[in-house]
């Protein structure tokens, strides 16, 4: 029970490697570009997590938690959410980019 | 402000973040929107579990209540907002030139 949050979040992180493993969408492999892209996520969500664990709009099971709480009552497991998918959300549209090459905007003029 | 409109609001600032203040304009483009529709699915799967084994809770006096695979509509809002402004930020930093390269599906 108290690995349920956790596991959901290795499910998540596990479930995607193979984009990069075997589709090599080299979103790991461009580390400082995912950890820039992460940061205002992290910071702003993280931010509303806060908020709403004080105003009372969630709260969450502590016999489903592993037990680690940051401050402002924050799981340990937020923050990794925090961390995973987005990371997941990277890698899916890295893959689709790979499949179909349909152009992001970012491409070399 | 209930969590509805905390909701609401968060998806007005990913358009602004995509749209004004990083113009990375993903919501006009194909590939956005398929990545997202893949990204949803599993969305409405691990959030289906967090809600319905009531490892998150929410007081039904912020929510709307209706509820979609468990959740509250309320977390489509927020995954979407949470989604955009991340993709906006990694698709504005390629075009600033950080680590364009190597791209996806190259093995270099």
């Amino acid at each position: 029970m108290r690995f349920s949050y956790v596991a959901v979040l290795a499910f998540c992180f596990l479930g995607t490697l193979w984009l990069e493993l075997f589709l090599k969408v080299n979103v790991y492999r461009r580390w400082r570009r995912l950890l820039l892209a992460l940061a205002p996520t992290v910071v702003l969500f993280v931010a509303w997590d806060l908020a709403a664990i004080a105003a009372g709009h969630w709260s969450y099971d502590p016999a489903q938690l592993v037990g680690v709480v940051l401050p402002g009552r924050l799981p340990l497991e937020e923050l990794l959410f925090f961390l995973v998918i987005p990371t997941c959300a990277i890698l899916g549209f890295e893959a689709v980019r790979a499949v179909r090459g349909w152009p992001a905007g970012d491409e070399p003029r | 402000m209930s969590y509805t409109v905390a909701a609401g609001l968060g998806v007005l600032a990913a358009l602004a973040v995509d749209l004004l203040i990083l113009r990375t304009r993903l919501v006009l483009r194909r590939v956005w929107w398929v990545s997202y529709a893949i990204v949803v699915v599993f969305q409405l799967i691990t959030n289906g579990v967090l809600t319905g084994r009531r490892i998150v809770r929410y007081d039904p006096d912020q929510i709307l209540g209706l509820r979609i695979v468990y959740a509250p509509v309320e977390d489509l809002l927020f995954g979407f907002a949470m989604v955009l402004i991340t993709l906006s930020t990694w698709v504005w930093l390629g075009r600033r030139g950080v680590q364009y390269e190597p791209r996806a599906g190259r093995r270099r």
